[in-house]
């Protein structure tokens, strides 16, 4: 195995008599888009509830370069490089769009105990926020209210945010959620422009952007991973296409 | 020039002007009331504007304020009765408590959310406000006088009601000014940002809870002065400064005016007891007015006297 | 011993008390996510309402029954009139216009009965002992208070928990919108559960009245107490705030007991006095603050919405 910047080894999770997570073993190498697929209720949100802290692990362990992280509190993950965007839009809506990204980089500026300075207009904030904006194509979007930016403009923002934070690896929960195609689109093409330089880990329903911007796919059905490896042969297995692809007719001719 | 005089800000100057004026109108007319309830509408004011703080723009709604006003307020009254009369050792001290209290309640309410930080905030002012009837020494139930004001060592003499006005005046404008400051801070975007969306706080990476306490700290010593002005102002203590009516006054006087506007708690202030005055004059039963007036702001006046200036300008 | 086992049962008659009051506001809170700092109001008023329909029928049982009917009849006036528009508002506004409702109930009532409070007596068949224990009389009143409490209790339980209309209301807690699409009118509903806490508080003011007080401002204080009691047991379970209701009433009670007299054995007469009655009355507040401590809900918090 190349240079695995994830490792997640028997992850376990039960919540009463459900097993959310069921020995889940995985890894990401550094730079790799790795998407992870399944049906509704397979696991993916405890999956990554237990990669950002927010739930802990029965058993197995989640290691990030090689540390031991499976304990570390939420608010930790970020600071090592960890960033996370939400399936459901969790933004500061009452914020503009380029305060919304200054929050997140000042998160990672040293502690905020700092009560006379105005932070509107402290450059070493703004500007990585802007460069974020930018990266997602929000720029002109700036100075916008996070409540009055469309669907997709959320979506990106979200992203910007966990960017702002430059993270070493970004775990993705459905940013294609309710897109139309067009916005999907321009939130592939982001995507792939920011491949290769961060890693990703990202859960996804929408067909399309998995095996446009995946390198390697695992399938995820209750709390299992039933099937991981690169998007071909991912097509191609007849485990995969029974438990999910198969389900409906065309296969991976999905438009 | 047009888009500075909005009618928030003409509204907010025209404030300032007004109460600078007062102490002359008084003299010229003979109305000291008129400078003894204004000096009071400023005390509370610089309370509710601690308390504009944490609960407008941290969204820590506590329903224990007043329990600072009472703290600043015995400080000042123990230390007199007990032969401390200067201002130089009274004053620090009743801000160190309130700001000690305030750690102490903030560190163990600041855990729980929403109606639940209400109750406990609100359990922690009775509290105090049983300790203070219980303390008989210090007048109980009923009360102590305090027959000298703060001294000062001859720098100022507060004991002149004009002095004494214009102090608290100061105090006030320093303060709107450092809590603007302090609000648009990066301590202050970290506090409204939590106000905002603490789950995304603290998945961005802010340890959220000693941002809060730290601020819940710093309202409470605001406070804490504002009780030690307020001792001197009626040169009276008594429990029920810390009363749970009390702080449910603080409140209204900061929603009134307008959560998250520099002016706002000033605002409510002067609304609520010119209004309380009046209405007290005016008839029997004030509250028969006042009660239906709160309900109907509350329903129909979304962001407060403040929310309705600004619309005003947006026509 | 005998004086300890008196105090254990003053202690439950006021958590009975404490029960009514606390399962009004934590289905008002639970249900419809709304603050009602005026819940005391329709304590007091179920009070005067009884003293005075008392008076005028020469009959204790009518002049509550008719009070009841007239608090409920004012609870759901007043969840159409001004509580329904405040619905899905932050609890801030809540705050302020309940408390607006406090002011104004109060002076309403100074202006219609007076500043003095009023006086209900009880039939003459209540105002005797009874002998619960060799020794230990107590009086038939408070038994009576215990023993309506819970058979409403029972009821409130049965209702809630496993009649049609309880489901209605307890899906209505989770989730609004869907209710309201299945047809069933969630507006009546809503008026309903407000008026069932309107009814169960104004329950507790005229049971209340013969023993304790009528009088203006008495809501206030109970009402502390009732969202002690709300905050321990968490929101919205109806469980919890029957425990929470004898938690905090036996506290309170034996507290007022037997605090002053175990300080008294170790401090000064002075120092005892002051610092047992200050003491007393804090011991609900730091019951609270211990169960906040360990459990951030409550007991029994009910499940998020």
């Amino acid at each position: 195995m190349a240079d695995a910047l994830l490792e997640i080894t028997n992850v376990t999770k039960r919540f009463g008599g459900v097993v959310a997570s069921d020995r889940i073993s995985l890894a990401l190498d550094r730079g790799e888009l790795h998407a992870v697929i399944g049906p509704n209720g397979a696991g993916k949100t405890t999956l990554i509830g237990q990669l950002t802290g927010e739930i802990r692990p029965d058993a197995g362990s989640v290691r990030f370069d090689g540390a031991d992280i499976t304990a570390l509190p939420v608010y930790r993950r970020s600071a090592i490089g960890l960033a996370r965007s939400f399936q459901i839009t969790s933004l500061f809506l009452d914020f503009t769009a380029l305060d919304n990204v200054a929050l997140a980089v000042q998160a990672h500026a040293g502690h905020s105990f700092r009560f006379w300075r105005d932070a509107h207009s402290d450059n070493e904030l703004r500007e990585p926020a802007r460069a974020a904006l930018a990266a997602v194509g929000l720029a002109e979007r700036a100075a916008m209210l996070a409540a009055d930016l469309s669907h997709g403009e959320r979506r990106q923002l979200e992203i910007a945010m966990a960017l702002a934070t430059k993270p070493r690896m970004l775990l993705l929960d459905e940013p294609m959620a309710g897109m139309g195609p067009e916005e999907s689109a321009r939130l592939i093409e982001i995507l792939r422009k920011l491949k290769g330089g961060v890693t990703i880990l990202l859960i996804e329903h929408d067909m399309d952007a998995v095996f446009a911007l995946a390198d390697r796919i695992s399938v995820l059905v209750y709390g299992r991973i039933i099937a991981s490896g690169d998007p071909a042969a991912i097509r191609a297995d007849p485990v995969v296409r029974q438990a999910y692809l198969g389900e409906s007719e065309g296969g991976a001719d999905r438009g | 020039m047009s888009n500075l005089l909005t009618p928030r800000i003409a509204v907010n100057v025209a404030l300032v002007l007004l109460l600078g004026l007062v102490p002359v109108y008084a003299a010229l007319t003979g109305n000291i009331f008129a400078m003894t309830l204004f000096a009071r509408i400023m005390i509370l004011a610089l309370a509710a504007l601690s308390l504009n703080l944490i609960m407008g723009y941290g969204g820590m709604v506590s329903f224990g304020h007043a329990a600072y006003l009472g703290i600043g307020g015995y400080a000042v009254g123990i230390l007199a009765k007990e032969g401390i009369g200067s201002g130089f050792v009274q004053w620090p001290v009743a801000i160190a408590a309130s700001a000690l209290y305030a750690l102490v309640v903030g560190a163990l309410s600041l855990r729980t959310r929403g109606v639940y930080f209400i109750m406990i905030t609100l359990a922690f002012a009775q509290m105090i406000y049983y300790v203070a009837i219980g303390l008989d020494r210090y007048g109980g139930d009923d009360g102590l006088t305090i027959y000298h004001n703060s001294q000062f060592d001859g720098l100022i003499d507060i004991g002149n009601k004009t002095v004494f006005y214009y102090l608290c005046f100061a105090i006030l404008m320093a303060g709107i000014y450092l809590v603007w400051r302090i609000v648009n801070s990066r301590f202050g975007l970290v506090v409204q940002g939590a106000r905002s969306n603490e789950r995304r706080m603290r998945a961005i990476g802010f340890p959220t809870f000693r941002y809060k306490l730290a601020c819940f700290v710093i309202a409470g010593a605001m406070c804490g002065l504002a009780g030690a002005l307020l001792a001197n102002h009626t040169n009276y203590i008594s429990p029920a400064m810390m009363g749970w009516t009390r702080s449910g006054d603080l409140i209204v006087m900061a929603v009134l005016g307008g959560m998250r506007a520099p002016f706002g708690p000033l605002i409510g202030a002067m609304t609520f007891l010119v209004l309380e005055e009046l209405l007290t004059r005016a008839t029997d039963y004030p509250n028969l007015i006042i009660g239906p007036l709160l309900l109907i702001v509350a329903i129909y006046v979304n962001g407060g006297i403040d929310g309705l200036l600004g619309r005003a300008r947006r026509g | 011993m005998l004086y300890f086992i008196e105090q254990l049962l003053n202690g439950i008659q006021l958590g009975m008390l404490l029960f009514l009051l606390a399962a009004g506001l934590t289905l008002i809170f639970g249900i419809m996510d709304f603050v009602n700092l005026a819940h005391g109001s329709l304590y007091m008023i179920g009070a005067y309402f009884a003293a005075t329909f008392a008076d005028w029928t020469d009959s204790f049982v009518l002049g509550a029954i008719l009070a009841l009917v007239a608090t409920l009849i004012v609870g759901m006036a007043l969840e159409v009139v001004a509580i329904r528009r405040l619905y899905g508002r932050d609890h801030l506004d809540h705050v302020l216009a309940t408390f607006g409702l406090l002011l104004f109930f109060n002076e309403l009532v100074r202006l219609i009965w007076g500043p003095a409070g009023l006086t209900l007596s009880l039939p003459s068949e209540m105002l005797n002992a009874v002998q619960v224990l060799p020794g230990l009389y107590y009086p038939i009143y408070r038994l009576v208070i215990i023993g309506v409490t819970l058979a409403v209790g029972a009821v409130l339980y049965v209702l809630v928990m496993r009649s049609r209309l309880g489901m209605l209301i307890r899906a209505g807690a989770s989730n609004r919108e869907m209710v309201s699409a299945l047809g069933i009118n969630i507006k009546l509903l809503y008026t309903l559960v407000f008026g069932l806490g309107a009814a169960l508080a104004g329950f507790a003011g005229l049971m209340q009245a013969p023993i304790l007080t009528v009088q203006i401002g008495m809501g206030e204080n109970i009402l502390i107490a009732a969202f002690v009691v709300v905050t321990i047991g968490g929101i919205g379970s109806i469980r919890g705030a029957f425990v929470a209701a004898m938690l905090v009433g036996i506290v309170d009670t034996i507290g007022r007991a037997f605090v002053p007299d175990l300080l008294h054995v170790y401090l000064s007469e002075a120092a005892a006095s002051s610092l047992g009655r200050a003491l007393s009355s804090m011991s609900i507040y730091l019951l609270m603050a211990l169960v906040l401590i360990v459990r951030p809900a409550g007991l029994f918090p009910a499940a998020t919405r």
